[in-house]
């Protein structure tokens, strides 16, 4: 495709001009990531090749989703959370106007798994879930000891306003949800009180954004949608029935219990866990997961009509599930 | 119009011919999408095959002591719901809303454990 051989050439020219190498080359697209285009090539420095990651704006432009931080904000939370002790992949460049590639960054390529699946089920990884859940409360702890005022462009809101914003979304979808709408109300009789200490939350700390390994976690991905807010979000985020990928039995992500997760956060200098508060933002992230899956009809109707966002659209049923489950429990 | 192989069937077929021919045959990307199309084929086949449309109607109708159409009629409870009118505890409201998530999710995802587990607390 024409538009594929512009992007391999201009990759070309990042890695002469940017990051000191000869040339770029096997470029392709990778399938994840429904909001971002993300590229996989390798850059030809002194006869070796470095498998290297492009993520950029769909066809190089604006983002779509507006809760989304940009991709440069993103850049510069990846770097901070290297600072903080939390593993993430390195960012060798922040794309440039005079790239031609539009928003965007390169980042390295780390080796590990990151389908969900495996992650949860796999033979290969049996020893290490059993310190996973752990050693993701471990990570979630230093992630909230980055330093928001660093980032203030990054949305900051409270509990209730939070949940308020979601239900402007889903009003927004212009589609009737009974299951959210009861869900809505359930969660705003108990809504936990504005943070005392509000943190950075990674906002998307879940399985399917954790590059995993043998020894655990090697890099955590995605940070498109940090935010300022209560630190439990990012715990009970983590738990929400979307990710378990078939093993109910262990919440966190399919692979661990929340008891192990809460002891890992504590362990590692995180505030107390306030139990209801953790299991209120569960449910939250599921509503949360059902009104992102809700907005993807409108982006297949309007934006593009990808066959991928049609089938996400229509896993909003899958949080209607897990919400009348855990509203019965 | 009415004619043979039915809807149903000719979209098994596309969707087998995107799994096991396309899919393999291709690579990243396009193999990825070919089975997501045969995963959105399968779900409109599920979908042109389900008949509990009906029965949701009748059971909206009843609770909102109202006709009208499946739209209208979810709009309304939407809008019940939400100004706290009607809530769980509502004789007959959180029995509706059970059945009709187990007929979305029949369709939309058979395979969600969060259904295969909510079939056996709630039928077995």
């Amino acid at each position: 495709m024409a538009e594929d051989n512009d992007l391999a050439q201009r990759l070309d020219g990042l890695v002469r001009n940017r990051l000191g190498g000869e040339s770029a080359t096997r470029v392709t697209r990778l399938s994840a990531g429904a909001t971002q285009e993300i590229w996989r090539f390798h850059m030809v420095k002194d006869g070796a090749e470095v498998p290297l990651i492009l993520r950029r704006a769909p066809g190089g432009g604006f983002r779509i989703s507006p809760t989304a931080v940009g991709l440069e904000t993103e850049a510069g939370l990846i770097e901070a959370a290297a600072a903080a002790g939390v593993p993430v992949p390195p960012v060798p460049w922040v794309l440039t106007p005079e790239d031609g590639l539009g928003h965007g960054f390169v980042m390295g390529f780390v080796e590990g798994e990151t389908l969900g699946g495996r992650i949860a089920r796999g033979e290969a990884l049996a020893e290490t879930r059993k310190t996973l859940a752990h050693q993701c409360g471990e990570i979630l702890a230093r992630i909230h000891t980055i330093d928001p005022t660093a980032f203030p462009d990054l949305r900051r809101s409270a509990p209730r306003e939070y949940l308020d914003q979601y239900l402007e979304i889903y009003r927004g979808t212009a589609w009737p949800r009974p299951v959210f709408e009861m869900a809505f109300r359930w969660l705003a009789d108990r809504c936990p009180p504005p943070p005392e200490h509000p943190r950075l939350v990674h906002g998307d700390f879940r399985n399917g954004n954790l590059m995993v390994g043998p020894e655990g976690v090697r890099a955590v991905l995605d940070w498109e949608i940090a935010h300022v807010a209560d630190p439990m979000e990012d715990l009970g985020w983590i738990c929400v029935g979307s990710w378990r990928f078939g093993v109910d039995a262990l919440p966190v992500g399919g692979f661990g219990l929340r008891e192990d997760l809460w002891a890992g956060y504590e362990a590692a200098g995180g505030p107390p866990v306030r139990r209801e508060h953790a299991l209120w933002w569960e449910m939250f992230g599921s509503l949360r997961w059902g009104v992102m899956c809700s907005g993807m009809a409108g982006a297949f109707r309007n934006v593009d009509p990808n066959v991928e966002r049609a089938v996400i659209a229509r896993r909003a049923s899958e949080t209607e599930m897990d919400l009348m489950r855990l509203m019965a429990a | 119009m009415q004619d043979e192989p039915r809807p149903d069937e000719i979209l098994a077929a596309v969707a087998k011919f995107l799994r096991e021919t396309v899919a393999p045959a291709t690579s990243g990307h396009v193999s990825f999408n070919a089975r997501v199309a045969a995963n959105a084929l399968e779900m409109t086949r599920r979908q042109l095959l389900d008949g509990s449309a009906d029965g949701e109607r009748d059971r909206l109708a009843k609770l909102l002591g109202q006709d009208g159409d499946l739209a209208e009629l979810n709009a309304e409870l939407a809008c019940r719901i939400a100004a706290g009118e009607l809530t769980l505890e509502t004789p007959g409201l959180a029995d509706h809303l059970w059945r009709t998530t187990l007929a979305k999710l029949a369709v939309d995802q058979p395979t969600y454990w969060g259904y295969r587990a909510a079939l056996e607390e709630r039928w077995e």
